[in-house]
């Protein structure tokens, strides 16, 4: 974004703004309390501020932050703001005193604090799509227009509908919602179709269970989205789209709808959109939710009223929704279609790898220092994302694997760090792109149990229909099961291996072919943590409940005698105010001393 | 109001097609919490889908319950985050701190209801549990728990509610 455009978003019309953001990441974080605070604090101190809600940065490790903007004072960010702090903060930063702030904008030199461009975490992102994120008021189209929205849309449809999908074919465009396919490819296959009826959805199901960038990217930046799906509806010849989102993510919907209505009384939907005769609207659909709808043809069927994906071909672009040819894209994709248009294909295509071109948003968790979404351009390495970005572990962990792609990823060990994201080479070694999901698993975390969290979530999302991923996924399950507790033998393993690929080659829907992924790929990395359970029945992470024992420590036992309460066997001994110890003789590993003890005493070994 | 008659309300608001089902369905749980099993009668005949059709979907769809819940719901994140740093203890010490240690999820006196959730994207408090009043009035996150502390959680809420006067939502 330009620099004076960036300064008056963050100086705001008065020349002083408060920027909360207000989204549900930041508000689980207490956000909202923080937001009520300035209010008060703004009032109480008689300034003349305004308090402006805008969406999230992805930098969720500072949640909730604040942002203050004064003409003729830097822009300084606070981190890990307190309801009870925000009075302390504005009152200092109006006197000059920059205290307390993690960074500043349009450094001048001088001042002790970091400049937001300088760090890391930022320095290392290309904020392409998300550029609006964290900036602008999500609820006010002005703003959106402001920031160039729209733009894009009135290139567009000043172009044929082949000349649009021409450009995002020249820009290489492939979907971010999963499988990486040419997005042009689909609009060309839906255009060329003779219907008098079509329809465009936008995929905003995001049901991985460790990623949230589309509904960060929707709640900060909805216009963005809406515009993309209105340049595809253009480009097919659609006069209908649907974004299909989870009625459990209430805040995403509700942006998006009132985007939807603002766009409409603007013009930008409707009849003859833009004085031409391009007429198309939008229904947001709130989906009752299950992770499988994220498939094509399950989402489909969810807006027809039934459950459960069908077989393909035919292919959606051809025969969708109510059997009439329909394009489905992800959330991320059509932010990047409105933003291309508007700043131009090669502002992209100068973006990202040979074979995959620009940005993508990236959800890092787990074992790292500063949890967030980041956008990277693709290809960037593992290690950057992972260590500069994410600032690695948390003092005394070690990373040993990351988790790519969800539920149909895979684990890939930290000593291929220097690996790139793109779709191809996360392929080539067990795990795929998907939704941008990276989880970072510690010497801490057993790479069985991982791979159990994730084939009893696809088994728990599995709709039935298909017999290889109902029985296969549930036999998979138990092999798992037995294995961590520590009935599992050798056989087990090779079992698992064959069932795996079994699975993979015969299930009905990309949900039955994915799913065995963990299982695989752990199985190809992390051989030796399964025969550790199986031959010497040990957990080395000390993470599966049935191969450790457990330990009181003395240093730290009161004798509050909890743990000898509630132990349903009686395996603890000790008296009041003295240290107690455990019988492993008699001890069935229930874990309940572990969780009731208040001293942190019990200990696993 | 009568489930059956508000069935039938909302079908002539929305015409008896079988592609609104879901949001019928919505709209039901919206004001009963939970989809009492004349509202799936009702449904089936007003829509003309068969029962066994209905139930399909409604258990299909984790949004939908066929059973009442408490006064509180507490949702323990089983995201993958939340996961990897414990909270499948945490949900195990919350359950037996409620005396939960059969099926049920909703304990007797209908306080608090537990029940497994997915990622609520505030990943770097994790385990996070968060729980809301079933009449949708109040939301508390609770991040980097311990299992002793989501022990305790239990007791405030199973109190507070109790305080409060205010059990779940009757049934029917
Ligand atoms: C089990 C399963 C879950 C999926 N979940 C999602 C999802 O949450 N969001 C999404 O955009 N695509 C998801 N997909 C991929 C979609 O089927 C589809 O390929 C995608 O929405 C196309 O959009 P794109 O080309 O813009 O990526 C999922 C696929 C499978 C098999
Ligand atoms: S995994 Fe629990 S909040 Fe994200």
């Amino acid at each position: 974004m330009l620099q004076d455009s960036l300064r008056r978003f963050i100086y705001g019309s008065k020349g002083f703004r408060i920027r909360i953001p207000i989204a549900s990441c930041s508000l689980a974080a207490g956000a909202g309390e923080v937001y009520q605070a300035a209010l008060k604090a703004v009032d109480r101190l008689g300034i003349d501020a305004e308090v402006y809600r805008v969406g999230c940065t992805g930098l969720c490790f500072m949640d909730p932050w604040v942002e203050i903007a004064k003409e003729g004072l830097p822009p300084a960010i606070y981190a890990n703001v307190k309801p009870d702090q925000v009075a302390t903060i504005i009152e200092r930063y109006v006197s000059g005193d920059l205290s307390g702030a993690v960074a500043v904008r349009f450094k001048q030199g001088g001042e002790r604090i970091p400049s937001l461009d300088e760090l890391d975490f930022w320095r290392l992102q290309v904020r392409f799509v998300s550029r609006n994120c964290g900036l602008v008021d999500p609820e006010s189209i002005e703003d959106y227009i402001a920031s160039g929205g729209y733009q894009g849309l009135r290139k567009a449809l000043s172009m044929r509908r082949d000349e649009v999908i021409e450009t995002i074919k020249r820009s290489g465009l492939r979907g971010r919602g999963g499988a990486g396919f040419p997005t042009w490819f689909k609009w060309r296959v839906a255009y060329e179709q003779e219907s008098d009826v079509k329809y465009v959805i936008c995929n905003g199901d995001e049901g991985d269970p460790g990623a949230f960038m589309n509904r960060l990217l929707a709640e900060s930046d909805p216009h963005r989205v809406l515009e993309g799906l209105i340049i595809a509806g253009y480009a097919i010849g659609a006069t209908k789209g649907f974004i299909f989102v989870r009625a459990e993510k209430p805040l995403m919907a509700d942006r998006l709808e009132k985007a939807v209505e603002d766009a409409r009384k603007a013009g930008f939907l409707g009849k003859g959109i833009l004085g031409t005769n391009f007429d198309f609207d939008v229904e947001v659909y709130r989906s009752a939710g299950a992770f499988v709808c994220g498939e094509e043809t399950a989402l489909i069927a969810a807006i027809e009223g039934r459950s459960r994906p069908r077989q393909r071909p035919p292919y959606p672009a051809t025969s969708g929704l109510w059997g009439k040819p329909t394009v489905i894209n992800n959330v991320e994709t059509l932010a990047h279609v409105a933003t291309i248009f508007q700043v131009g294909v090669e502002e992209f295509t100068k973006l990202g790898t040979e074979k995959s071109k620009g940005t993508k948003m990236f959800c890092v968790t787990g074992s790292v220092n500063r949890t967030g979404v980041y956008e990277v351009p693709i290809g960037t390495k593992i290690k950057t994302l992972v260590f500069d970005i994410a600032g690695g572990p948390p003092e005394g962990r070690k990373v040993k694997a990351v988790q790519v792609g969800g539920p149909s990823g895979g684990c890939i060990p930290i000593e291929l760090a220097d690996l790139e994201l793109d779709y191809e080479s996360l392929q080539s070694y067990g795990a795929i792109m998907g939704s941008g999901g990276l989880v970072v698993i510690d010497d801490g975390n057993c790479m069985v149990d991982v791979a159990k969290f994730f084939t009893g979530f696809t088994l728990a999302e599995s709709c039935g229909k298909c017999l290889p991923c109902r029985v296969g996924m549930k036999v998979l399950s138990e092999i798992l099961e037995k294995i961590t507790s520590g009935q599992g033998t050798l056989e087990d393993l090779d079992l698992a291996q064959e069932l795996g690929e079994s699975i993979a080659k015969t299930g009905l829907c990309a949900l039955g072919g994915t799913a065995p992924n963990p299982v695989l790929s752990t199985l190809r990395y992390y051989k030796h943590e399964y025969i550790e359970h199986v031959l010497n029945k040990r957990c080395p992470a000390k993470v599966c409940p049935k191969l450790v024992n457990y330990y009181i420590d003395p240093n730290l036992c009161r004798g509050c005698t909890q743990c000898a309460k509630v132990c349903p066997v009686g395996a603890i001994s000790g008296s009041p105010g003295k240290v107690h110890t455990v019988n492993t003789e008699v001890c069935v590993k229930c874990g309940q001393c572990f969780s009731i003890c208040p001293f942190g005493a019990v200990k696993k070994v | 109001m009568d489930p059956r008659k508000l069935v039938r309300e909302l079908v002539s608001r929305y015409g008896p097609d079988r592609g609104r089902l879901i949001q019928i369905l919505q709209e039901v749980q919206k004001e009963y919490r939970y989809l009492p099993r004349e509202s799936l009668e009702e449904v089936s005949k007003e829509l003309g889908v068969s029962l066994p059709e209905v139930l399909n979907v409604a258990t299909f769809y984790h949004q939908f319950r066929l059973e009442p819940v408490g006064k509180y719901i507490a949702y323990v994140c089983f995201g993958t985050a939340c996961y990897l740093k414990g909270s499948a203890d945490v949900y195990e010490a919350m359950r037996r701190a409620a005396g939960l240690n059969d099926g049920r999820s909703t304990t007797e006196d209908r306080t608090l209801t537990i029940e497994k959730a997915r990622c609520f994207g505030c990943c770097s408090l994790a385990p996070v549990v968060m729980v809301v009043s079933s009449d949708g009035t109040e939301r508390y996150v609770h991040g980097r728990l311990t299992p002793s502390e989501a022990r305790r959680l239990v007791s405030t809420y199973r109190s507070r509610a109790l305080r409060s006067g205010g059990v779940g939502v009757a049934s029917g």
